[in-house]
Order: structure tokens, then C-alpha cells, then sequence
């Protein structure tokens, strides 16, 4: 009977963890469906990308009020994981602050730390949440954000304040029954927020308050778990992929877009005068192959785990020219409309048990129009103001080449612009001829 | 154009590469003008502005002349790969059949095009923006700024997106304009965070989406709103958008929009 919490401790404490990985495979996956693109160059400038950029926020603090307040958090979540440690240990072997009796004095200090960072996390919570839904900043109500998109990014907030505020109510009933003296209850850790909760407790019985102290204990983890295994379905996965996402993200300039490789072959082909033009393709001219993008599948897998880090934040929106003066592109819902076809696409092979994805649906079209794709300058701000290093503008230009190889699916003026690089070298109807005439006059 | 600045060094011949090579020469650098530079009205003014200043400082220059072609950045942009790598093999044939190995010019998506998408298809040079030039012609005392017309003057600069965020060139233009005592005035927007004059990814060459606005007279506002006297350009499309803006506020007797090059041959008198 008394092994009974510890065991159900264990049990869902393995559940909620092969849940996740479970998940987070589906992720890998997914990501795998993207098409090969070497990232394995540059290891120590790749490390030193990550640490400045997901470790060290250096692009969060672009925005210093947002920055600032995201790293209370993040830093506040990152310290008191070290009590999760703690937490979990007491819950497996049936302990009671386990650390205590090791650290000593130390633990008193960890202890007050780690509340005064809840109070931090809490309060910066609150200010995040009204930043949303009081002030109502304009990025976070375009429409793309209409429907789960908000609730999910209200939601990550209600679980910190209810985790934050479980964390406190806990310390408090521990520390009240410490004072009572209470069995079981060593005196151990300084409780320099969650004392003024004490009085809370003042009439109710030491028993009942053990029941209490026991729930707000069981509730605290059991929301964790919770909250790990809502990273799959939320925007908060960044938290995991953040790291990833930066060490893979380009390094090269943003103005360096990739030359197409396939394109280079058939290029040369035909301007060497000595090719043979009845030579057999090379292998990887696989019959399924197109130019650029339609589907998510035609992506390469940096692009799609772009997708998947994306944290909704609109920082890349509210700097892109064509969504400030109106036009249907944003460069967040580019983002959002990959990462949800990519679910889409998963889930349709898990279930179907095939590896053909003939969903008839595919990412453009259905997701993503071509008067969005059309309408970006590919002026790089959206990449430049993204936190954690993700590249809208290069899924952007694969559906433009697919619209324009594949399809012959320009705007006519792009077209005529075309035509004119074809025939005489320059964007406008001018002879060739005539370039040194700006000489004359 | 000669006739205005009578005393001034002749400055219409313009070396071409070829006619260097028949004499068994080689430029030091070639300047790759660009076809807005070579056939955009607005744009040949700075092509001759820049043309001025290189023959004042004595820099061993040429240009390709007929045998220069469109780089394929609006093909590439507009998705058309295929023809951007044709363009783009016919150039470094020419290139590499001179021996090329510097290249200057004076707009933004040559400049990006020639530096960072064509070095994988077997161009490699040392390529520079005109603003870069003309900093290092400051720094080796050819090039002697002073303020001339432009002493004093408010100047607000505008960061093409293919120079600055594209390829983290901020400051070499800034130089030049602190150079000629000019007070230079930032937009709200600027260097990384600067707002695109919405020619980039061959917007230039169609017409905009739907939308409530148009991104050059949002940038032009940006402009207006530092109270500038001149509005400083280093590219010959933001150089169109912005002068469309100001025009479309009916402020084009007031506020000039003006390419780094131009303002420096002005104050130089040349
Ligand atoms: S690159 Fe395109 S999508 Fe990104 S900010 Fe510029 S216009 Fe918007
Ligand atoms: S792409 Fe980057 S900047 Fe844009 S919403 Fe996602 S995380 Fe934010």
C-alpha cells in the first residue's frame, strides 16, 4: 500500500516520457520526408551560431522590452528544471526533498532562488499575456493567427501561471507544515515568496493540510508532464528546436540564394559545345523530380525543420514590406502553413501504411497562394528578424521556380521581362547593341 | 553632359575591356555597369557620375561594353533558374576568358549576384560595390572628399536590401556621406531593420499585389519624416522607387534622391 504513489509516480512518469518520444519521432520523420541539403560543413561556427543565438537570445534582445521579458522566463524555466530533478526523485523513492540532508545550507539558497525566479516567470507571464490581449500588439492578431494559433500561444501562458503559481502553493504548505512541525516535513529551504502564503493556511487542520501539500505536490508534476506533451501540438516546441534549428541555419550571406544543381547540369549541356545530347541521364534525374517546390515534400529538411521551430511570434511579419502596405503575404503563415501540411502529410502516411502522400492537397494551392508567393521582394527582413534563425524567403523562391519551370505560371509582366534577358541580355527591350550608349549624348 | 564642365577631364572615353586586351592591357578592375546603369535613364546618370570619379582618382578601370549582359538576378528572383545559370555561364565565360579578377559596380543585385551565386558556377572574383571602391579610395588619399554643395546638409540614406542585409555592407556608404560634413540622418527603419524601397526579387519589373499601399511610398514617408534635405541612394532600383515616391508627395523640387556617386562627383564640382 505505501509503495502505491511511487509506483503510480513511475508508471507516469515512464507514460508521459514515451509519449513524448513517441512524438517527437513523428517529428523526425516528418522532417526526414524533406529533400537532402548538406549541412555538415562549418561544425564550429554552426556551435558558435547556436550558442549565441538559442542559448545566448542575441536576436531576442533585437526587440529589448519582448527580449528581456522572454529571457526572464527562459532563464527562470531553464533553473527551476533543476528542481524538476529533485522532484522527480522524491516521487520515485518516495522522499521528501531529497537534496536537503547533501546540500545544506546550499539548499536553502536554491530553494529561495528558485521561488524568486517563479515570482519571475509569473509576473512576466502576466505582462506577456496582457501584452496579447490587453495591449493588443498588431502582430499577434493578423490573420493568420485567427483560431488555434491564439489559443495556443494564450494557453502555453495560462500553464505557466497555473505550473508557477502550483510551485509556490506547494512550497507554502511544505514550509507551514515545517513550522507546525509536522512529520515527514524536514526543515529544510527558504521560502522567501511562498512565506507569504502561509497565513492562507492558518485554519486548516495539520492533516488536511498534509492532503494539501500532497495535491499541489501531484498537481505541480502531473502539469509538467502535461505541459512536455503539449509541445508536440503548440508553437512551444521551440523551446526544443530552437537549439537544432540555429546550429543547421544557414551561414552563407542572405542575399547567396542556392543554385538549383540539376539546373547547372542541363545548363552546361547545352552550352558545351562537345556535350552528347543523347547521353543517359545521370541517376539522380529520378522521374519524380521537379523543379522547386509545390508540396512540403519538395522542400529540403532545414526548411522543414524551420517549420516545426517556428514560434509564431510574427517579428518577421510585422518587418515584411509587403505585409505592411497590405498585400496577402506574410512570412509567418508561410511558416505555419509548412509546418501544418507537413502534420498533414504525416499523419496521412501513418495511416495509410504507403509512402505515397496523394492526398490530393499539396502545399501550394492549398495552402499557399501564388498571389502571396508573387507579392515578396525578397528583401531578406524577415529572416534578419527571425529569433531563432528560420528562412521564410528561400521556401518563398522554391514555389516561385516551380511556378515558373513548372508550370510557365509567371505574372505576364515577369514574363515579358523574361523574355527580354532571353533575346537581348536585359530586363527591358533594349539591343545589347546599344549598352554603351549611356556614353553618349 | 561634357559641355556643362568645359574644364573639367574628359571623361567620355570609356576604356572596354576588349579594346585593353587588343592592346595586350588589363584593367585593374572592371566595372560591371549593369543594365539599369547602361539603359535606365535615371541610372546612366549615376554610371557617369562614377565613371567621373574613377578617372579623377586614376583607377585602372573598364568596362565590358557590348559583351556585358544582364547578370540573371530578376530571372532568378522570379524563380527562373534556368535561364539565371544561362546568363550566368555566358558572363563568367566572358569574365574568365579576360582573366577578370576584380569587379566593381555600382548596383546592389550585380553586386550580390556576382559575388555570392556565381563563384559555384565557376566566376570567381573579387567583387565590390561602388560605395566600397570609393571607401577605399578614401582610405588610400585618391579620393580627397570635402564637403563642397553638400556641407551641412541633413542626408538621409537608404539601405538597399541586396547591400546591407543581403551582404552586411552598412557603413561603407555612411562613410563617405559623414566624409563631405554632411549630417547624416537615420529613418526610423534602417541598416538591418531597413525597410525594403519594394524593387527587390524583380518587383521592379511588374506590378504590385493587392495591397493598401505601395511599399516605396511607405519608404519614402520613412524618409520625409527625418526632414532631409537629400535622400541618399546606392541602388539604381531604390533610386526609381524612392524618386517615384517623392514625386508622388509632390516634393521632388525640395528633395533631391541621389546616388552616393552623384553627390560625391557634385561636391567634387566634377
Ligand atoms: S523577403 Fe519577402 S516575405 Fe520576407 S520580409 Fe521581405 S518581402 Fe516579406
Ligand atoms: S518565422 Fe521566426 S520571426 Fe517569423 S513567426 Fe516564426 S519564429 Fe517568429
Amino acid at each position: 500500500m505505501s509503495y502505491l504513489p511511487n509506483v503510480l509516480f513511475g508508471l507516469l512518469l515512464v507514460g508521459a516520457i514515451v509519449f513524448f518520444i513517441k512524438n517527437l519521432n513523428r517529428i523526425r520523420k516528418n522532417i526526414l520526408l524533406g529533400r537532402h541539403i548538406d549541412r555538415s560543413d562549418q561544425k564550429s561556427e554552426r556551435w558558435k551560431n547556436m550558442a549565441r543565438i538559442a542559448l545566448g537570445q542575441s536576436k531576442m534582445v533585437r526587440r529589448p522590452i519582448a527580449g528581456i521579458l522572454h529571457i526572464i522566463v527562459y532563464v527562470g524555466f531553464l533553473f527551476i528544471n533543476i528542481e524538476l530533478l529533485e522532484i522527480v526523485l522524491d516521487g520515485l523513492l518516495g522522499t521528501h526533498r531529497i537534496f536537503a540532508p547533501v546540500l545544506g545550507g546550499f539548499y536553502d539558497f536554491l530553494i529561495a532562488a528558485f521561488e524568486w525566479f517563479a515570482l519571475g516567470v509569473l509576473l512576466t507571464v502576466i505582462v506577456f499575456w496582457s501584452r496579447r490581449n490587453v495591449l493588443r500588439i498588431q502582430r499577434f492578431w493578423k490573420a493568420e493567427m485567427n483560431g488555434w494559433p491564439k489559443w495556443d500561444a494564450d494557453l502555453i501562458l495560462y500553464f505557466e501561471i497555473v505550473l508557477m503559481t502550483l510551485f509556490l502553493a506547494m512550497n507554502a504548505a511544505d514550509y507551514a507544515l515545517q513550522l507546525r512541525g509536522a512529520a515527514d516535513y524536514i526543515v529544510a529551504g527558504s521560502f522567501p515568496i511562498s512565506k507569504f502564503l502561509v497565513p492562507l493556511f492558518e485554519t486548516i487542520t495539520t492533516p488536511n493540510l498534509m492532503v494539501l501539500e500532497r495535491t499541489f505536490w501531484w498537481m505541480h508534476i502531473v502539469g509538467i508532464l502535461g505541459f512536455l506533451n503539449y509541445l508536440y501540438y503548440s508553437k512551444h516546441l521551440h523551446i526544443l528546436l530552437a537549439f537544432p534549428n540555429t546550429y543547421f541555419a544557414n551561414l552563407k550571406p542572405k542575399g547567396s540564394f542556392a543554385n538549383n544543381p540539376m539546373v547547372s547540369k542541363e545548363v552546361k549541356l547545352m552550352l558545351d559545345p562537345n556535350a552528347d545530347p543523347y547521353a543517359a541521364p545521370a541517376d539522380d534525374t529520378a522521374t519524380d523530380f521537379k523543379f522547386g517546390a509545390a508540396d512540403v515534400t519538395d522542400l529540403n529538411w532545414v526548411q522543414l525543420l524551420n517549420a516545426y521551430t517556428c514560434t509564431e511570434c510574427g517579428r518577421c511579419t510585422s518587418q515584411c514590406p509587403a505585409n505592411l502596405t497590405g498585400k496577402k503575404l506574410s512570412p509567418r503563415k508561410i511558416m505555419m502553413d509548412t509546418r501544418d501540411r507537413l502534420t498533414e502529410v504525416g499523419m496521412h502516411l501513418e495511416k495509410s501504411k504507403s509512402p505515397s502522400i496523394n492526398d490530393g492537397k499539396q502545399l501550394l494551392g492549398d495552402y499557399i497562394t501564388p498571389e502571396e508567393l508573387w507579392a515578396c521582394t525578397s528583401c531578406n527582413a524577415c529572416v534578419e528578424a527571425c529569433p531563432v534563425d528560420i528562412d521564410p524567403l528561400s521556401i518563398i523562391m522554391d514555389m516561385r521556380q516551380y511556378l515558373v519551370m513548372e508550370q510557365s505560371a509567371a505574372p505576364a509582366a515577369l514574363n515579358n521581362m523574361m523574355s527580354n534577358i532571353e533575346n537581348n541580355g536585359a530586363p527591358w527591350p533594349f539591343n545589347n547593341q546599344d549598352r554603351l550608349k549611356w556614353n553618349q549624348n | 553632359m561634357t559641355t556643362e564642365n568645359h574644364n573639367k577631364i574628359k571623361i567620355m572615353e570609356v576604356p572596354t575591356v576588349a579594346a585593353m586586351a587588343a592592346a595586350g592591357k588589363k584593367p585593374d578592375i572592371v566595372f560591371w555597369v549593369g543594365c539599369a546603369g547602361s539603359f535606365d535613364e535615371r541610372a546612366k546618370k549615376i554610371t557617369k557620375a562614377f565613371i567621373k570619379i574613377l578617372t579623377q582618382c586614376d583607377v585602372s578601370y573598364a568596362v565590358l561594353g557590348t559583351e556585358e549582359s544582364c547578370t540573371g538576378d530578376p530571372a532568378k528572383r522570379s524563380g527562373n533558374e534556368f535561364l539565371f545559370q544561362m546568363q550566368a555561364l555566358t558572363n563568367i565565360q566572358v569574365l574568365n576568358a579576360y582573366e577578370v579578377t576584380r569587379i566593381v559596380t555600382a548596383c546592389p543585385h550585380c553586386f550580390n549576384t556576382l559575388k555570392n551565386e556565381y563563384p559555384e558556377l565557376g566566376g570567381n572574383f573579387e567583387v565590390i560595390h561602388h560605395t566600397q571602391l570609393l571607401e577605399q579610395l578614401l582610405v588610400q588619399g585618391k579620393l580627397v572628399l570635402q564637403g563642397g554643395s553638400y556641407k551641412g546638409k541633413k542626408i538621409t540614406y537608404h539601405d538597399p536590401c541586396y547591400l546591407g542585409r543581403a551582404n552586411q555592407v552598412y557603413e561603407a556608404p555612411r562613410t563617405l556621406i559623414k566624409k563631405l560634413d554632411a549630417a547624416l540622418v537615420e529613418m526610423k527603419n534602417c541598416k538591418s531593420k531597413g525597410l525594403c524601397c519594394g524593387a527587390g526579387g524583380a518587383q521592379m519589373f511588374k506590378e504590385p499585389e493587392k495591397g493598401n499601399k505601395d511599399i516605396n511610398i511607405l519608404r519614402t514617408e520613412e524618409a520625409l519624416e527625418t526632414k532631409a534635405e537629400v535622400i541618399a541612394a546606392a541602388c539604381p532600383f531604390c533610386n526609381t522607387m524612392l524618386t517615384d515616391g517623392i514625386k508622388n508627395k509632390e516634393k521632388s523640387a525640395e528633395i533631391p534622391v541621389k546616388d552616393i556617386a552623384e553627390i560625391i562627383a557634385e561636391a567634387q564640382d566634377l
